[in-house]
């Protein structure tokens, strides 16, 4: 019947909506991290004729005390953002899937370590850990990105421990097994194809933590160098400025901040609705 | 808390066995705990030699002094015996309640920690209260009023505020009470140049607002988030329905059916929060410049001030320690499903 396929379909099916906000996210997400990264620096450098500016059109975001225009420094911090989120987030992943596949496949003693590992990284309340990693590593930029990729593992191990662990006693794997198969071929041709997808959104989903954390211990003094612009030092310096009446050095860098990492939850989010399309109904 | 009768007499009747898993559950959770607080500390001890920051600058600020003197400083110190025999040391002078002396103080660490807590468990305290009342109540609303506005403005606010840096939301609060309203003061937990016996509660509870309420919202929307969902599938239920075809109302229903349902677990995830309420209360201690342990931390930190830090560090493991054994001494002392479970498994 012709008629029928003629139906006026919606433009936007679920499938489509989804695919079509990822990739709006990642597009945007990717555009902020390339302008900021071929931004040149004159461009939030001081400039003493235009200082103290509240948001206009030639300054969206306004300027600070130095003239220094408030939305490209704001760019340039996300971009930083994102750059030490893409370091850490490939670090902390790396270690939860190690961990998380050697947990599983070893099981006894190896499970106990993992597992008291978890506890005691999960037992130092995170910003104390921290402060900790970035006082052992001399502070500055190295200590915020050691501190910050190597204490986001414990959840996404929690997930691929027990994601690993379902498949191993899955009927195809044993049947592999029977088959004379050994371990190699099995963890690279039965176990990685299907938690990958898992290990991706997993990946996705680091990235509103790992920025949020980095912003909170630069924030606190001990991250990047002051005269880097990175989300934690603006907001830092704002604070300075916030009895003067300079309410958009705080308003709009935090807000600009909120909504990226809102950006990746999102993006996260429907990758995780695509790969695993009955486990997320709500 | 429930009302007396027959479940009080249950009660007494799994008396015995809930007691017996408790001494269990708690015997064990007290191994793990000393295993916890050992390697964390450990841990600790271990990232703060390994730093860079050398502690007998720290403590002697710009003062110059001769090789020899400073020799003199490090022996003092023990700084020139290896790292795993000091901290021996540290641990045993730690469990007869000997932290060592503050660098930057110049006053015993359990000294400094003491005071600072008091003004930190005020912060907390209020923070955690305020988070959970509020939490709860906007979660039963939400779902009382399911598929509503509100319910709708609930659910947004709480997203919303669940995903907001809390710095951020404590810097655009003083932005607008205390710069543009002038509602409340910049900051530090009482007026400045006054003794602290002159202080009044009013005016503590003043300079306390601000910071405990940016501390709260994170805790509000995960109660509330939670809270809504339990109390919807409750609300779903069959004996829900039937209550409604006996003829009960709304709020009937919910004092009876849904409160006793969703309270406990509210409690649980309340008390399991201690570990993200502590690291709040370092960023918004460092806003308001309230003079609490989070803002110890940081500046022990900047001055490389090597024994608050530890005492810093124990302090915090054992916080969120005995907030985690809470919730699940809670969880097991208060589920009768539970406690029934443990029963069958005596």
């Amino acid at each position: 019947m012709p008629e029928l396929n003629n139906a006026a379909r919606p433009l936007l099916n679920k499938r489509r909506k989804t695919l079509l906000v990822i990739g709006l996210g990642t597009f945007v997400l990717l555009g902020i991290f390339f302008w900021g990264m071929m931004l040149s620096p004159e461009a939030y450098g001081p400039n003493y004729s235009a200082r103290r500016l509240a948001p206009c059109a030639a300054h969206l975001f306004g300027t600070d005390n130095l003239g220094r225009d408030m939305f490209y420094r704001t760019v340039a911090g996300l971009s930083l953002s994102i750059r030490i989120g893409l370091l850490s987030a490939g670090i902390s992943s790396l270690i939860a899937l190690v961990l998380g596949s050697l947990s599983a496949i070893f099981g006894g003693w190896v499970d106990t370590v993992v597992s008291y590992l978890v506890d005691l990284c999960m037992g130092v309340p995170h910003l104390i850990l921290l402060i900790l990693i970035s006082i052992a590593m001399g502070g500055g930029a190295a200590g915020v990105i050691t501190g910050v990729a190597v204490t986001h593992w414990p959840s996404l191990t929690r997930l691929l421990r027990a994601e690993v662990m379902q498949l191993r006693a899955s009927p195809y794997v044993q049947l592999s097994r029977r088959f004379g198969h050994g371990p190699v071929y099995i963890a690279v041709k039965h176990i990685l194809p299907h938690i990958f997808p898992q290990f991706v959104v997993g990946l996705v989903l680091l990235f509103p933590h790992l920025i949020l954390h980095e912003a909170s211990i630069t924030f606190l003094g001990y991250g990047l160098p002051l005269d880097t612009p990175a989300m934690g030092v603006i907001l830092a310096e704002s604070m300075k400025y916030l009895a003067t009446g300079m309410w958009w050095l705080a308003f709009f860098p935090g807000l600009a901040l909120l909504l990226a990492t809102q950006l990746f939850d999102v993006v996260g989010e429907y990758l995780k609705t695509l790969v695993d399309p009955y486990g997320s109904r709500d | 808390m429930f009302g007396a009768g027959p479940l009080a007499q249950r009660r007494k009747d799994v008396n015995f066995s809930v007691n017996k898993g408790l001494w269990k559950y708690l015997s064990g959770s007290i191994g793990r705990l000393l295993l916890l607080v050992l390697s964390a500390t450990a841990l600790s001890f271990w990232l703060i030699t390994a730093s860079p920051m050398n502690a007998v600058d720290a403590f002697l600020g710009e003062v110059n002094v001769s090789d020899a003197q400073r020799a003199h400083i490090e022996e003092q110190w023990d700084l020139n015996k290896p790292a795993a025999e000091r901290y021996v040391k540290w641990a045993k002078n730690a469990l007869h309640g000997d932290l060592g002396q503050s660098i930057t103080y110049h006053i015993p660490v359990t000294q400094v920690l003491g005071e600072r807590f008091k003004a930190s468990l005020l912060l907390m305290g209020a923070a955690w209260v305020l988070s959970g009342v509020l939490g709860f109540a906007l979660g039963i609303l939400a779902a009382v009023y399911k598929g509503s506005w509100l319910d709708r403005i609930i659910r947004t606010f709480c997203l919303v505020l669940a995903a907001t840096p809390t710095f951020w939301l404590g810097l655009l609060m003083l932005v607008v009470f205390a710069v543009m309203l002038q509602w409340f003061p910049l900051g530090l937990s009482m007026p400045i140049g006054r003794v602290a016996a002159e202080v009044t509660w009013a005016q503590r509870l003043h300079h306390l607002i601000l910071p405990a309420l940016t501390l709260s919202i994170t805790g509000v929307a995960n109660i509330a988030l939670h809270t809504r969902q339990k109390l919807v599938d409750v609300l779903d239920s069959e004996y829900v329905v039937f209550a409604r075809a006996r003829g009960e109302t709304k709020a009937q229903i919910v004092r009876r059916h849904g409160l006793r349902n969703i309270s406990l677990p509210a409690v649980t995830l309340q008390c399991a929060s201690v570990s993200e309420l502590f690291g709040g209360s370092v960023l918004a201690e460092r806003i308001f410049s309230y003079p609490g342990l989070g803002s110890t931390a940081v500046e022990a930190g900047l001055h490389a001030d090597a024994p608050l830090l530890m005492g810093i560090a124990l302090f915090s493991v054992l916080f969120v320690f005995v907030g985690n054994l809470t919730a699940n001494v809670l969880y097991g002392l208060l589920d009768p499903q539970i406690r029934e479970g443990g029963k069958a498994d005596a």
